[in-house]
């Protein structure tokens, strides 16, 4: 087993297929009357927090819990870093209050990767800046086998902000490995030469979102970021959510079959419809349920054991 | 010379391996506990057996088959996977969690009849009572197993035994059955061997 999960590609194919797994029994949690199991009593998982996150945040706390650990949430705002401790004093500190796991989400790209080699505790990522979001892609993962029943074969088109978007990387990386083929979509300005190649190779770049929808067992969106819309990599939000928005008609171009899929918050109207995202095939609800359980099997699997 | 240097006056014991139940004697057995298990409860009313993976969920449904077949009743059957109420966690490398799955009517105000292949220390049923109580308040809770082979580290008992096998800590006893393994069979285990 892994001791830390920092990036999509930490995750050979037997492995996440065994964290899905776990996830789908952590599911059935969810339904029962005592919505707890006592598998991680008398750890300690600390959530740091260096970014707004509320539902990442959220439902790490909530898998935390749910597995019976303690929850230590430090969020920089208000915090000591706010008056200028720096990530390796703080990661000390974490370290000698005697955190099991460390769930960081960070600005800068690779920051959970410097923790890691500073605490003895596992290191899970929950963002790092335009980097990897591997419990994200997890989740989608998840989301994807329990609405389409595998993931091997399926044609998912990653249509976005793929230049800053951590969600995009970590999905290439594991649905790569899980036998999945990714496109991703989106203006020339927002996927980086090469990405394609560099990340996953069979992975493809297309510039035009309809001619990929006809094809495409899931259509991922991502979200666009307000504040990259004045950095002109597209002329105007109208031109983007005419080119690369994701409304009705289009919808109506994909196969039967096929789900919609983002992972929140939504810009209603950019990147996707309103018509769209509460359509019976948009997944948005089932991922927030799903994120949960799949952060409950990573947890398990990090600390369950004595993995050291 | 004349002796036998020293390493062959004591000959290595040979690794034992002791079959107690053939696929036949296992036969029996289950049936015995069936019919037990219909004296207890009142012909199975309001029962439910829960297998405890691995072998306890084949023995579970054998045991509903075989009920079935006897008076005509259908038991209804689940299996109740105890590995995240396990007090060992820690010990062992992260161990894979199966599945747990509840007959339809659940468990609240049944009799539970739980499952397993050995009862040795009597911690594997100590996590199913924990589990249980997270999935419903049954009325009241049974144990059933294939065999008890002694050694108890807490106060627990079965309900229903098929056989009692008494043996060295050292020993072990392996159950296989034709559902995971391939054929029935008990046997117990010499030190050696194992």
């Amino acid at each position: 087993m892994i001791r830390h999960l920092l990036s999509g590609a930490d995750l050979d194919a037997d492995t996440a297929i065994q964290i899905l797994d776990t996830a789908a029994e952590m599911a059935a949690v969810a339904g029962r009357e005592v919505k707890k199991l006592p598998a991680l009593r008398g750890r300690t998982v600390v959530n740091l927090f260096y970014e707004d996150s509320t539902r990442t945040r959220i439902s790490f706390e909530a898998a935390a819990k749910r597995l019976s650990a303690d929850v230590i949430n430090f969020s920089a705002k208000g915090s000591s870093v706010a008056k200028g401790e720096s990530l390796k004093d703080t990661a000390l500190t974490l370290q000698a209050m005697g955190a099991d796991a460390v769930v960081v989400r960070h600005p800068a790209s690779g920051a959970p990767h410097r923790l890691a080699d500073w605490v003895d505790g596992c290191v899970v990522n929950a963002g790092d800046g335009t980097h990897e979001h591997p419990t994200q892609a997890l989740l989608d993962a998840y989301t994807m086998r329990s609405r389409l029943g595998r993931l091997a074969g399926l044609s998912v088109a990653v249509v976005g902000d793929v230049l800053h978007s951590r969600v995009a990387r970590s999905n290439v990386l594991l649905l790569s490995t899980l036998g999945a083929k990714v496109t991703l979509v989106g203006p020339p300005t927002l996927i980086p030469v090469d990405i394609a190649a560099a990340l996953a190779p069979g992975t493809d770049v297309c510039y035009d979102l309809d001619a990929v929808l006809p094809s495409s067992d899931v259509v991922m969106m991502l979200r666009v970021q307000r504040e990259r819309m004045n950095d002109s990599y597209f002329p105007s939000a109208r031109e983007y959510a005419r080119r690369y928005g994701l409304d009705g008609p289009r919808m109506g171009r994909l196969p039967e079959h096929a789900i919609v899929m983002h992972p929140g918050p939504m810009n209603r109207g950019m990147e996707i419809t309103p018509e769209v995202a509460d359509s019976p095939r948009s997944t948005i609800v089932e991922q927030v349920a799903n994120g949960v359980s799949v952060r409950m099997a990573v947890l398990y699997l990090l600390l369950g054991g004595n993995n050291r | 010379m004349a002796y036998p240097p020293a390493a062959q006056s004591s000959p290595p014991r040979q690794p034992s391996v002791k079959v107690i139940l053939t696929s036949a004697d296992l036969q029996r057995v289950v049936d015995r506990i069936a019919h037990q298990i219909l004296e207890k409860t009142q012909g199975a009313a309001d029962t439910v057996l829960l297998g405890i993976p691995t072998r306890g969920a084949p023995l579970a449904r054998r045991l509903a088959a075989r009920i079935s077949a006897f008076e005509g009743i259908s038991v209804p059957v689940g299996v109740l996977d105890i590995t995240l109420y396990r007090d060992d966690l820690r010990r062992h490398a992260t161990r894979a969690v199966g599945p747990t799955q509840l007959p339809a009517g659940g468990i609240d105000g049944r009799r539970v009849v739980l499952v397993d292949d050995v009862l040795f220390s009597g911690r594997t049923v100590r996590a199913a009572l924990d589990a249980l109580g997270d999935l419903g308040r049954p009325a009241s809770v049974q144990l059933a197993v294939l065999v008890d082979r002694g050694h108890r580290q807490l106060p627990i008992r079965a309900d229903y035994v098929g056989k009692n096998i008494p043996t060295a800590l050292a020993e072990s006893v392996k159950v296989t059955l034709a559902e995971t393994d391939g054929a029935d069979e008990v046997r117990l285990y010499g030190e050696e061997a194992r």
